[in-house]
């Protein structure tokens, strides 16, 4: 997917990598770069490849499925505690997220990506399993 | 042309430091109130006056521009000034630069210095900073920085075997230590139980596995190892020192087992000429239990992953085989926020003897080691008296 390749030489607000990242969850799609030179996959997105240094960053789009790295459960003083975890995302980048729908969230498990609509910005999160 | 950093061995040395007043100090005391009463207390240990300072090395979460609002209020006109921002671990980089611009000629007599009235003014643990994939983490709702050092512990649970007790004896060990120190923040009895019933706030982590929210300042002066020698306390030299960083946010931290202390470590142990084995105390920065258990393995003082059987039965406590953070560290002693400077404080006086009924013995060689953000910056350095040189 080449849709506004981020390029440092043509940096505009409209192909911003926080931009493109968030119009793709607005989508519905969780989002990433893969860097043209080396192939790496680039997570957050940015400029330029952290790797390599190439400045030809494609989009491309996740197919969301992973494991889990690492996580905690955040207790709030108020409110219901909830996952934080770590997800090694099958496509080659790690992210932060919250893994919802389950009581624990074992080291290890696969997980599944969905891009939840609610209050505020659309938000990537995980369920427990993998495929459909 | 380059020379190489092992020309700094012993050739800069700490020669007077202080705290400030610690712990709750009370509405109407500021932050820089703190760093000039450490520092007219570092100047009396040293045997130095204010007009011998013209470096400032100084990091603040809480004012812009530190070395400037720090010169001002002491009325110094610095001919150098280093605010290197890279977290809690930045005065111990700090001890590091002091030297380099001591033995370039760029300045003779070095003030690093801090403080925080965080406790009075807030009661919130301050981070050291936003990340930079700010909009990658936050919406996920961490408690930063506690469950980035949640995640590390659960990682190295689950890679290792490490239990919550094993962490809870890294709390307790601090401690005892604070117990033989009479200005430590919190010294009543603490068991494991005591650790694992806490208040959980981000798993495995209790409120007993993170530092305390106090206030606090310190001050450390800094001058060349011949100057150092005329003055009023013994020099503890700088040996050493490395400096590693590989992440802010802790999702881009490529091992939650391993960081780069490993590297620091490396750094100041070559410049050195030592290693851990030669090594008589530590003073490793402990935002949390997990991270002492990291550095211990990291800096290679037990095997990876075997950094939680190496704390069991009080091996790290008064007493135990290995002392690690003789003042009570950030857990029992004082964490105004960065922790970094009382590292310096406590390995100098233990090198000079000072200590008390805390006192290591022997302690000629003192390894110090500053964490910033979220396990990011590493920092280690090591401090010797005469017989190291």
């Amino acid at each position: 997917m080449s849709q506004n390749p981020s390029d440092a030489r043509d940096l505009l607000p409209d192909n911003a990598p926080d931009v493109v990242y968030a119009r793709f969850l607005s989508e519905g799609v969780l989002a990433y770069q893969r860097c043209d030179d080396c192939a790496r996959a680039v997570f957050p997105p940015r400029v330029l490849c952290p790797d390599c240094g190439g400045t030809s960053l494609d989009w491309q789009r996740s197919h969301g499925e992973g494991t889990v790295y690492s996580a905690t459960t955040v207790y709030p003083r108020d409110g219901d505690p909830y996952h934080v975890a770590l997800i090694d995302v099958g496509d080659g980048f790690r992210m932060m997220s919250n893994v919802v729908g389950v009581a624990e969230v074992p080291i290890g498990a696969p997980v599944r990506a969905r891009v939840e609509f609610g209050d505020g910005a659309p938000r990537p999160v995980f369920t427990l399993g993998t495929g459909r | 042309m380059s020379r190489p950093e092992h020309e700094l061995r012993g050739r800069a040395a700490v020669v007077g430091v202080a705290e400030s007043a610690l712990g709750e100090v009370g509405a109407g005391i500021s932050t820089v109130d703190l760093i000039g009463q450490a520092t007219v207390r570092a100047l009396a240990d040293a045997g130095l006056r204010k007009s011998d300072i013209d470096a400032i090395f100084c990091h603040s979460a809480f004012f812009s521009l530190p070395t400037v609002t720090v010169a001002e209020y002491l009325g110094i006109r610095p001919r150098f000034t280093d605010s290197t921002a890279i977290g809690g671990s930045s005065f111990v980089a700090h001890l590091r630069h002091a030297a380099l611009a001591i033995e370039a000629g760029l300045c003779e007599v070095a003030l690093i210095t801090y403080g925080s009235i965080q406790r009075s003014a807030s009661r919130a643990l301050m981070s050291s900073g936003p990340s930079v994939a700010g909009s990658y983490e936050t919406p996920f709702g961490p408690r930063l920085p506690i469950s980035a050092y949640a995640l590390a512990a659960a990682r190295h649970m689950h890679e290792f075997g490490t239990t919550r007790e094993q962490l809870a004896e890294v709390a307790v060990a601090a401690r005892q230590w604070a117990q033989r120190n009479p200005v430590a923040f919190v010294r009543d009895e603490l068991t494991v139980d005591d650790v694992l019933s806490s208040r959980m706030i981000s798993s495995p982590l209790t409120v007993r596995d993170c530092c305390l929210v106090t206030d606090g300042g310190g001050a450390v002066l800094v001058t060349s190892a011949e100057r150092a020698r005329d003055l009023a306390k013994p020099p503890v030299y700088l040996l050493g020192a490395g400096e590693a960083m590989s992440h802010m946010s802790i999702s881009q931290m490529p091992d939650l087992t391993r960081t780069m202390a490993v590297e620091s470590g490396r750094r100041a142990y070559e410049v050195a000429g030592f290693g851990p084995e030669d090594v008589d105390l530590v003073q490793l920065y402990d935002a949390f239990t997990i991270n002492t258990i990291l550095f211990l393995e990291d800096l290679g003082f037990c095997a990876k992953g075997e950094g939680g059987a190496f704390v069991e039965k009080g091996r790290i406590a008064p007493g135990g085989q290995f002392p690690v953070n003789t003042n009570g560290g950030g857990l029992s002693y004082c964490h105004p926020g960065m922790y970094g400077i009382f590292l310096i404080v406590e390995a100098v006086r233990q090198v000079r003897g000072e200590c008390g009924d805390r006192q290591v013995d022997p302690a000629h060689l003192a390894l110090i080691h500053g964490n910033g953000g979220h396990l990011s910056t590493q920092v280690t350095a090591l401090l010797g008296d005469e017989t190291t040189l």
